[in-house]
């Protein structure tokens, strides 16, 4: 821990601490950053994070992760950053995380709000059960997909071959070259970002979203019959009572209210 | 006039399709399409970069490049690129491009080795060439300048190179970094064909069957062959078969049905494993009709050594190298005979624990019978080899031992055909020339070779390798179109086409890569000229090269685009035009030769190493180079060996004393008969800053404007070449043809390419040799084609009979190589590449995409390797032989997944400077080195 970066820390809380004095006697000062503490749907945060509603009641905004960290891959928000003040965040194309197998910025964190449990298998760490968010491929501007044969991505990744898997498929408008397409496994993927820095475009076509802004959800009440893993999903599945338009009414006001409209 | 899109679209589409096929196109809707297109021009060029030769069409504007398209009409890649040739367009942009003369000086301008680089003039960077080019021909005769010549040469260039070293200064030290990359595989097909060159070309791929990759990452290496290799798989997934063979899990293997891995140095007796089954255990597969008419069985000695230093050699006595390299070294005299080799060593006459003293016997051979390979073959069995060559400690060995036999039930599956594919495993290696003719053993056997989807086919790895340093023949053994110096009917036929006096070439070649590095360290060679090359960073035993190279008597000049370890080693600099800078022509791995247009004019006063060539030649008259000159040793009669005096001859044949080298050999009369046409194609509309000088007006080596040499250079360097081999099998196109079409396969015959060599039905040459007796092959190659007879020990028979029109295959043996694992030094390592950045990144690095993919090289180990060293993933370690160490960090989850004990890293990254590492020896036949294994230890830095 060099003594820049202690002195960035002590400048950031003082920093934080100037704002905070100005905001008490300018309350309009808050009120512009107030967007900024609900604003977090894009914000990537270190390994092990609690979910972000909860991460932001547990974050002191103490900066211990963000020295542990031996990339310089997490930082601090800084007011204007759009981003929840002084919580540690990652840009993976500048710096992704590049999932150390000790995580030493979980451990480090007093208040749990990187959740040392959570990235553990069996009482052991395992960065591989991280869940900093999940990687997008947009195949418009991926080159992989006009037949390029890049998989930048593919060969960066550190679960190469199971968070991203090479799709083969024919070019038929060479009619003897095939795409080598990357796709993201969802499940596996950690979110590291190691896919988004390596990736060769301009603006890169993979990139990491936090899962609840990347992802969508199919409902518990439907079992693939296929898959015998699906099963799983039925450990949350509940039934309940459903209202719609047609519904909302109980039966007999329903019943009773005038036959005009039927003839 | 303006266009609709559907109109524009149709014209530049119709205009592109009528370049490529040769047509022409009405002028008007011609010039619609250039018009429509008016803010930049597309023109085609090859790829700057990989053997697999991708045609691309690249966008000038305002006079810079702008981008690069993959050029639809080009047969190879059909548009597409991999991510290398996809930035064509920016590695000429880097911002320290190289653009004067740099030379090391002191504060007063002189030079001074030990001073530090400023910027000169062309005429002064002349000037001290020219002096010190000189001193080391008057100190040590031709022998003491030496030329690191390239396989990324443009034909032009490696020719201009070629006639000015060999046919000006006499001498043969001029030896391409394809000695590093391809020569195993030249002598291979020296040995088995008598001529070079893969008899197949890329269409096997779309016929086959069976693709088998040995000692090759084709997926990273040869990307867009890959995507030919994964569409086959894709259209007949349950019969086409793609098989891996390597000593580490790559990407190649994702596409396998069998992935082997096996122990460095095994291919050998993996190879002859197969040709094993063959012949013991399934004979029927034998064609025997092919092979009594087509081929003849041949054995070589076993006791050759490593192609390292022996222990009379100057630098060797001087204590140049230190104990611990010395242990390697000393096995280069001789070598116990290891429990591994002995089964293998038997026939030979050798057993465990039996010492060999070593004998390099350069390329000799000699005829056996079929008895004696059979014998030969004899310990080839499943659990011999399967016992030395498992290469993972952690696979089950019947499991292993089940791949084999399913391997060489593939390669024997009647009506099955199989391609072998190999580049740098198979050819940086010890044993190199023979792994390569044990894979056509295998072939010939089943007449699987020189056929439509069947045959064993060297990749070759640079973009020219075979197009500019094998064709042409800048090695220091060669001549163009396959002819060696040592042959006097091949000097005599150059002499005269380049109308200089019989006697003038020198018939002693044997200062390949590795010897002039040598002979620089023990003060033997005094000039070296880098040419397109990186030898500094690219040769192994780094160290030694660098010290001679900066703490010697000596003068080292380098000419490249950006400043690599190379120049930074080198005394004086001079910058090179980048490919698109200058006309070019390269020959790609299946035999393709393309050409392009200059696109833009050099950066700064960059000029083309054709250029810098036919400059220097300025420098050197009739009588500076053409008396007597010394060579090394001794005739038999004991009186010194030299060069005779040719100037009476040069004066009957009108030249004086002071004629210049460049009258003779670049602005002669032919030369001059080859006017620039600047209303013609393909001159019409673009740059010759050679032939025409440029808007940049440099000031050239005399200290004036350089104002161009007012002929088409390049037509005539190109034309005068292919000459050579017109008629002889290596028949090339006329210039203007090769500016219309994307690329033709040689030999071009009437017009048509080839496919097949040696093929009947589709070689001219072939057909010709076989229009009497029938046969289906002709291999018509003429080197080492009459054998002396004998038995695996030696020549019994003297007599030489004639082997017309019939190749070889080869007995030859497993053999341990000089250097393994052991307690010191516990880990094998390989070195080899990635698919993001070209060889010693000097452009790939400076692309800021591909830097930001893969910023650095890293040591890819197996974890629990990693693990029981205490060592992290990610975390910096240290890679030490006996030779040098550098730091790098280690990675256990990437793209290449080695075995317990083995290491694989990079050598593309100045700061992981692997060659320290890595050891010079190499294959003793075709001397080049193998950087594929060696050992080392790692430990937390």
């Amino acid at each position: 821990m060099s003594e820049v970066e202690n002195n960035d820390r002590r400048e950031f809380i003082l920093e934080m601490a100037r704002n905070v004095g100005l905001a008490t006697l300018g309350g309009l000062m808050w009120s512009a950053y107030v967007d900024e503490v609900t604003a977090s749907t894009l914000v990537l945060r270190p390994p092990g994070a609690l979910k972000e509603k909860d991460f932001l009641r547990a974050c002191i905004k103490c900066g211990l992760c963000v020295e542990a960290c031996p990339y310089d891959t997490l930082m601090l928000a800084a007011p204007g950053d759009n981003k929840p003040m002084g919580t540690p965040y990652f840009v993976p194309r500048d710096m992704p995380c590049y999932m150390c197998t000790d995580i030493p910025c979980v451990p480090v964190c007093p208040t749990g709000a990187l959740d040392e449990s959570s990235v553990s298998k069996d009482g052991v760490l395992d960065i591989n059960t991280a869940d900093m968010g999940v990687a997008v491929i947009d195949d418009n501007s991926c080159i992989a997909f006009w037949g390029i044969q890049c998989d930048a991505c593919y060969r960066a990744c550190p679960l190469l071959g199971e968070a991203i898997v090479i799709e083969y498929a024919k070019n038929e408008r060479t009619g003897k070259h095939a795409f080598l397409k990357p796709v993201v496994v969802n499940d596996v993927c950690t979110g590291c970002g190691m896919c988004e820095k390596a990736c060769v475009t301009e603006k890169a076509a993979i990139f990491v979203l936090p899962r609840e802004t990347a992802e969508g959800r199919a409902g518990d009440y439907y079992i693939k019959g296929w898959d015998k893993n699906d099963e799983k999903r039925l450990e949350n599945a509940t039934s309940e009572i459903t209202t719609t338009e047609i519904s909302k009414e109980s039966a007999i006001d329903s019943l009773n209210d005038g036959l005009e409209d039927l003839y | 006039m303006s266009l609709s899109r559907r109109e524009f679209l149709k014209s530049s589409a119709a205009a592109s399709a009528a370049a490529a096929m040769g047509m022409t196109i009405p002028a008007d809707l011609q010039s619609a399409a250039t018009k429509a297109e008016s803010n930049w021009r597309w023109d085609k060029a090859a790829c700057r970069f990989c053997g697999t030769g991708c045609g691309i069409m690249m966008a000038t504007k305002d006079g810079k490049i702008v981008a690069v398209k993959g050029d639809p009409a080009a047969p190879v890649n059909r548009g597409l690129n991999c991510i290398k040739g996809y930035f064509n367009a920016k590695i000429m942009y880097g911002a320290d491009r190289l653009t004067q003369p740099l030379l090391r000086v002191d504060t007063d301008g002189k030079f001074d080795k030990h001073g530090k680089f400023a910027p000169v003039s062309w005429k002064r960077a002349y000037d001290e060439m020219e002096f010190h080019i000189k001193k080391a021909l008057k100190e040590k005769g031709p022998e003491g300048i030496g030329i690191f010549a390239s396989g990324q040469y443009t034909v032009m260039e490696g020719y201009a190179a070629q006639k000015m070293m060999k046919g000006g200064f006499r001498s043969n030290a001029i030896d391409p970094n394809a000695r590093h990359c391809m020569a195993s595989a030249v002598v291979g097909f020296y040995q088995t064909f008598g001529i070079d060159e893969p008899s197949g070309c890329y269409d096997d791929i779309e016929l086959t069957d069976t693709i088998v990759s040995w000692g090759s990452n084709m997926a990273e290496m040869h990307p867009i062959l890959w995507s030919r290799v994964t569409d086959k798989k894709l259209s007949d997934p349950k019969r086409v078969k793609v098989i891996n063979m390597s000593t580490y899990t790559h990407r190649t293997s994702d596409l396998a049905d069998i992935e082997i891995i096996f122990t460095p140095n095994t291919d050998l007796a993996l190879w002859n494993y197969i040709a094993r089954e063959i012949v013991y255990n399934n004979p029927e597969s034998i064609d025997w009709d092919f092979v009594k008419k087509h081929i003849v069985f041949a054995a070589s000695p076993v006791n050759i050594g490593y192609g390292m230093r022996r222990d009379d050699e100057k630098s060797i006595k001087d204590g140049k190298y230190t104990d611990l390299e010395m242990q390697t070294v000393s096995q280069e005299m001789k070598h116990t005979v290891s429990a591994a080799e002995a089964p293998a060593l038997k026939p030979y006459g050798y057993k465990e624990g039996d010492v060999m003293v070593n004998k390099p016997a350069g390329l000799k051979h000699w005829e056996i019978s079929f008895e004696e390979y059979k014998k030969f073959l004899d310990p080839y069995t499943l659990d011999y080899v399967a016992q030395i060559s498992k290469g993972d400690p952690d696979e089950d060995i019947n499991e292993f031992k089940g791949k084999l036999q399913e391997l060489a039930n593939l390669y024997i599956e009647k009506g099955r055909k199989v391609v072998s594919f190999w580049t740098m495993g198979m050819n940086q290696h010890t044993r190199g020339t023979w792994v390569n003719t044990l894979a056509y053993n295998v072939h010939f056997l089943l007449n699987k070779q020189a056929l439509p989807g069947s045959g064993a086919f060297s990749l070759t790895g640079q973009p020219s390798a075979c197009g500019t340093a094998r064709e042409v023949g800048t090695f220091c053994h060669r001549l163009p179109a396959d002819m060696m110096v040592a042959n006097p009917k091949h000097r005599k036929i150059v002499e005269n086409r380049w109308k200089i006096p019989e006697g003038t070439l020198n018939p002693v070649g044997n200062q390949h890569i590795m010897k002039i590095h040598r002979d620089i360290e023990d003060g033997d060679i005094k000039f070296a000229w880098v040419n397109v090359c990186n030898p500094y960073q690219d040769t192994a035993s780094a160290t030694h090269w660098i010290k001679a190279a900066r703490e010697m008597d000596n003068f080292i000049v380098t000419s490249d685009g950006y400043p690599g370890i190379s120049a930074k080693v080198s005394d004086l600099i001079l910058p090179s035009a980048m490919i698109y800078e200058k006309w070019g022509a390269y020959g790609n791995a299946e035999r393709r030769t393309q050409h392009w247009r200059q696109q833009v004019l050099p950066v700064g006063d960059a000029m083309s190493d054709t250029w810098q060539w036919v400059e220097l030649s300025k420098r050197f008259t009739v009588g500076d180079v053409w008396g007597a000159q010394p060579l090394r040793g001794k005739n038999a009669d004991g009186t010194p060996k030299s060069l005779p005096d040719v100037r009476k001859a040069a004066y009957a044949m009108g030249y004086t004393d002071n004629t210049t080298m460049f009258e003779i050999l670049f602005a002669n009369k032919e030369a001059k008969s080859y006017k620039i046409d600047m209303d013609a194609f393909p001159q019409q509309g673009f740059d010759n800053s050679e032939c025409n000088g440029d808007s940049r007006n440099v000031v050239g080596t005399d200290g004036k404007v350089f104002e161009g040499y007012n002929f088409m250079l390049h037509e005539y360097l190109f034309e005068e070449y292919a000459d050579f081999g017109r008629g002889h099998a290596h028949d090339l196109a006329d210039f203007t043809t090769y500016h219309k079409v994307r690329g033709l396969k040689w030999p071009v015959v009437d017009g048509k390419e080839t496919q097949w060599r040696f093929n009947s039905m589709y070689d001219p040459y072939a057909a010709k040799e076989t229009k009497e007796t029938g046969n289906s092959h002709a291999f018509y190659g003429g080197l080492a084609k009459a054998l002396t007879q004998g038995d695996l020990l030696g020549i019994k028979d003297k007599t030489k009979k004639a082997l017309k029109n019939k190749a070889k295959i080869f007995a030859r043996p497993y053999m341990d190589p000089p250097e393994m694992p052991d307690e010191a030094y516990p880990l094998w390592m390989s070195t080899g590449r990635v698919l993001e950045h070209w060889h010693s990144g000097t452009m790939t690095m400076r692309v800021p995409e591909l830097y930001r993919a893969v910023p650095e090289a890293l040591c890819y180990m197996h974890p629990q390797d990693a693990e029981q060293k205490g060592i992290k993933q990610g975390e910096l370690a240290w890679v030490e032989s006996r030779r040098g160490k550098v730091k790098a960090r280690v990675e256990t989850r990437g793209r290449n997944r080695p075995p317990r004990g083995l290491v694989f890293v990079p050598w593309f990254d100045e700061k992981v400077f692997i060659n320290k590492v890595c050891a010079d020896y190499t294959c003793p036949q075709s001397m080049q080195t193998d950087f594929k294994k060696c050992a080392v230890k790692v430990y937390r830095a």
